[in-house]
């Protein structure tokens, strides 16, 4: 055993290495990033020759780690590993959930060969995201189980439990963690040597092929592994009976994931607390507490799932209480605070109240919300997109996912919408259709790799009187600068989906060229078609970043 | 024993390069360390700020409850003036004295001072870049302010540290080292004025 400093997100990884991972599929996303990129520099990808970091693991350098062009291909390459036989863990932001719908929940209709672990890392509070939906809702939607830490040993731990749970259900399993335990550093005790990676061995079974007849098959087998799922979850070591002081009957917790930790800094006596970090719910201990207490607490971080599962359970008389009560707040993420106040106001505890020793709110403090870097390309493409929308002011902008969302705050405020991954480029061409005229896309490159491209070929196909700029910095800025899968392929990508030669541009987004921007933006609206214009120049943090490299 | 750290500054200041080297004393000292990081949109220039927290005992939450935190360190005053909920009675202040003004609403930079002053609790602070410049180690501004906090610590000891900052920058040659380490020191004797 091993002691390492480690972010949520690195004990993850760490912990399928050591389960004998043969491949991970990814596409950034905050707060899942930092487990590919955890992978990738353990194992040396990326690198002219490979290093392997020999205390990470004994493992060849093989390990696939090369970021995916969006979630659902991830999800599709970690199933086509799995069926093959090896150990796969495919990553993503919670929203990227919504991308891989049609694989992941037929996935569990499938079943699995080698196992396959699916890290949904939701954002509570919308830190970087544009909602805070929670995950374990599709899991529980694929009727597949849902491993949930409250730490960073957790995490590390149960990743070979997922493994081996995954292969003993051949069923695929979910990990979801909250950004709070991905990108919190703690010690973690890791083993010093990795299982082996499992052989080659395709599955020859019938049940991948999902055609009705099969696929009623399958799902009955689903079904039935229910009960099974059931009883792991029922003797998990994951979830366990803690109490507080001593039990004084009046009240019980279920606490989930690190709502589990917010419980425990809270200074409420005479608690029984049910730990669960390990789902289907263990409904028998669920029942078996509230026989012995008055009333129970949900505390779970993100929307209540539980709540309403329990509420279910329990009938409509017993009093539950949380975020749909308004004992805890209905949005956002938890936190010792508002946790402590539920626990003592349920408990009666007046006395208990935080205190704010010195101060409840500072008088001179202003938001400071984040900005486009200066020198940054997207700026001068905004500062071009500015100067239009004041001339022409019926110009709409749909905008996208990424830095360049950030021209929708001062001094910009250039779009009109920003939705999710590719949405500029179709949005832009619904309003066309209905009317709006200039009717104007942002994007950039890695998001229209990730979802614009389909989008593209409907407007060209229906001639849609729209322009799209791909803002191009060569990188995926918004997450840290990952590569960017379209790099130095856009302009053949446009016209191999039948954008008119005439009507693609490259240009440098530099203050200088501010006159060709200016024209070509101005020419290109005025043709009734799909036009595309691309400005290129780099990310100067990804600039950077590649410097010191270099120079290393 | 536990110590409750808050780190405060500007997306890209270095507030993590602090962390990374308490987390180094305290993982040496075998300690029990939580470290609840901001990755992601706000590194952009916007406010970021990250939760450290050190004890012998289990550490539960990765965050800090309001009004327990032992200590704040900022790399800029108005982010150190954002965190004063989270402060304890008897806690102190680090901070860098020099506003850092990427908003067109910088609010006045006296009143900020004067508020921080007006605290009850003991407020250290100093132009740490000035210092830095003049010390002749520009890269180090950030181990100024830890040498500021390190008396604060509660946890670890100076010598602990000081050490840990060795080992942190090692890798980068024995110039890198001492050039911090006399930052580190610099920061120290600034606070024991
Ligand atoms: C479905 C989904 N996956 C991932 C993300 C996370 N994400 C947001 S923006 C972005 C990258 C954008 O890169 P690019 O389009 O090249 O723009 P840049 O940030 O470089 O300006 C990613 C990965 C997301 N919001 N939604
Ligand atoms: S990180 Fe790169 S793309 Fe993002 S704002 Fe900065 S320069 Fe622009």
């Amino acid at each position: 055993m091993d002691k390492r400093l480690l972010l949520g997100d690195e004990a993850i990884a760490l912990g399928a290495l050591h389960s004998g991972l043969s491949g991970v599929y990814a596409y950034p996303g905050t707060p899942s990033t930092e487990i590919t990129e955890f992978i990738q520099n353990a194992t040396g990808y990326g690198r002219e020759t490979y290093i392997i970091c020999d205390h990470e693991l004994k493992a060849n350098g093989d390990i696939h780690s090369r970021w995916c062009s969006n979630e659902k291909t991830a999800m599709e390459a970690g199933l086509g590993m799995s069926y093959a036989g090896k150990r796969a863990l495919v990553c993503m932001k919670h929203v990227g959930m919504n991308v891989c719908a049609d694989p992941f929940v037929n996935s569990a209709i499938t079943g699995v060969n080698g196992g396959l672990v699916i890290l949904a890392a939701d954002d509570p509070s919308m830190h970087s995201s544009q909602d805070e939906q929670d995950s374990r809702f599709y899991a529980k939607f694929a009727m597949i189980p849902v491993f949930e830490p409250s730490s960073q040993q957790e995490a590390y731990d149960m990743m070979a439990d997922a493994y081996s749970l995954s292969e003993s259900l051949r069923l695929p399993v979910m990990m979801r963690v909250v950004t709070r335990l991905a990108h919190s550093r703690a010690n973690v005790e890791v083993k010093s040597e990795a299982r082996a990676e499992n052989q080659l061995n395709p599955d020859s079974g019938r049940h991948w092929v999902l055609l009705p007849a099969i696929a009623r098959k399958n799902y009955l087998e689903l079904i039935d592994k229910q009960n099974d799922m059931k009883a792991t979850a029922a003797s998990s070591r994951y979830n366990k009976l803690t109490t507080i002081g001593t039990p004084s009957g009046r009240l019980g917790v279920i606490a989930c994931g690190i709502g589990f930790n917010y419980v425990m800094e809270s200074e409420a006596e005479g608690i029984e607390v049910l730990k669960v970090s390990q789902y289907p719910l263990p409904e028998q201990q669920i029942k078996e507490l509230a026989s012995r207490v008055d009333k129970i607490l949900i505390v779970e971080d993100g929307q209540p799932v539980v709540e309403e599962l329990v509420h279910g359970m329990l009938g409509a008389d017993y009093q539950i209480e949380g975020r749909l009560t308004g004992a805890l707040p209905r949005t956002g993420e938890l936190n010792p605070d508002s946790v402590a106040l539920a626990l003592n106001s349920l408990l009666g505890n007046t006395t208990a109240t935080t205190d704010f020793p010195v101060a409840n709110s500072p008088i001179n403090v202003v938001g400071r919300p984040p900005a486009l870097c200066q020198g940054c390309g997207h700026r001068d493409v905004y500062a071009a997109i500015r100067e239009l929308i004041d001339e022409i002011p019926s110009a709409r902008v749909f905008g996208d996912i990424g830095c360049y969302t950030l021209g929708a705050l001062p001094p910009f405020q250039a779009i009109t919408s920003c939705v999710d991954m590719g949405a500029s480029i179709t949005m832009a061409k619904g309003a066309s259709d209905a009317g709006i005229w200039p009717a104007i896309a942002v994007i950039g490159d890695s998001t229209f790799t990730h979802s614009g491209m389909t989008g593209l070929l409907d407007a060209i196909n229906d001639r849609a009187n729209i322009t799209v700029i791909i803002s191009d910095n060569l990188t995926t800025g918004m997450t840290g600068g990952q590569d960017s899968q379209g790099t130095n392929r856009f302009e053949q990508i446009c016209l191999g989906l039948g954008v008119e030669p005439e009507h693609l541009h490259v240009v440098v987004p530099l203050p200088k060229n501010m006159d060709e921007i200016r024209k070509v933006l101005r020419d290109e609206i005025n043709y009734k078609g799909v036009s595309v214009i691309i400005p290129r120049r780099e990310c100067i943090q990804t600039h950077a970043r590649k410097l010191r490299q270099a120079k290393k | 024993m536990k110590t409750d750290i808050i780190l405060a500054g500007v997306g890209g200041q270095g507030i993590l390069s602090i962390a990374t080297i308490i987390g180094e004393a305290a993982t040496k000292a075998g300690l029990n360390l939580k470290q609840a990081e901001v990755h992601g949109m706000s590194q952009r220039g916007g406010d970021v700020q990250s939760n450290l927290r050190l004890s012998d005992q289990t550490i539960y939450s990765d965050l800090i409850p309001r009004g327990k935190a032992d200590l704040i360190i900022a790399m800029e005053p108005m982010e150190a003036l954002r965190y004063v909920p989270f402060l304890s009675k008897d806690g102190t202040i680090v901070t860098s004295s020099k506003p850092f003004i990427n908003i067109p609403n910088y609010p006045d930079e006296t009143a900020i001072c004067a508020e921080l002053d007006a605290l009850p609790n003991k407020v250290v602070r100093l132009d740490i870049e000035e210092m830095a410049k003049e010390i002749k180690t520009p890269k180090s501004a950030n181990v100024i302010l830890l040498g500021m906090a390190a008396p604060f610590l509660g946890c670890l000891s100076t010598e602990e540290l000081r050490s840990a900052i060795g080992r942190v920058f090692a890798a980068k040659g024995d110039a890198i080292v001492q050039a911090n380490y006399t930052a580190f020191d610099a920061g120290l004797t600034q606070a024991q004025q």
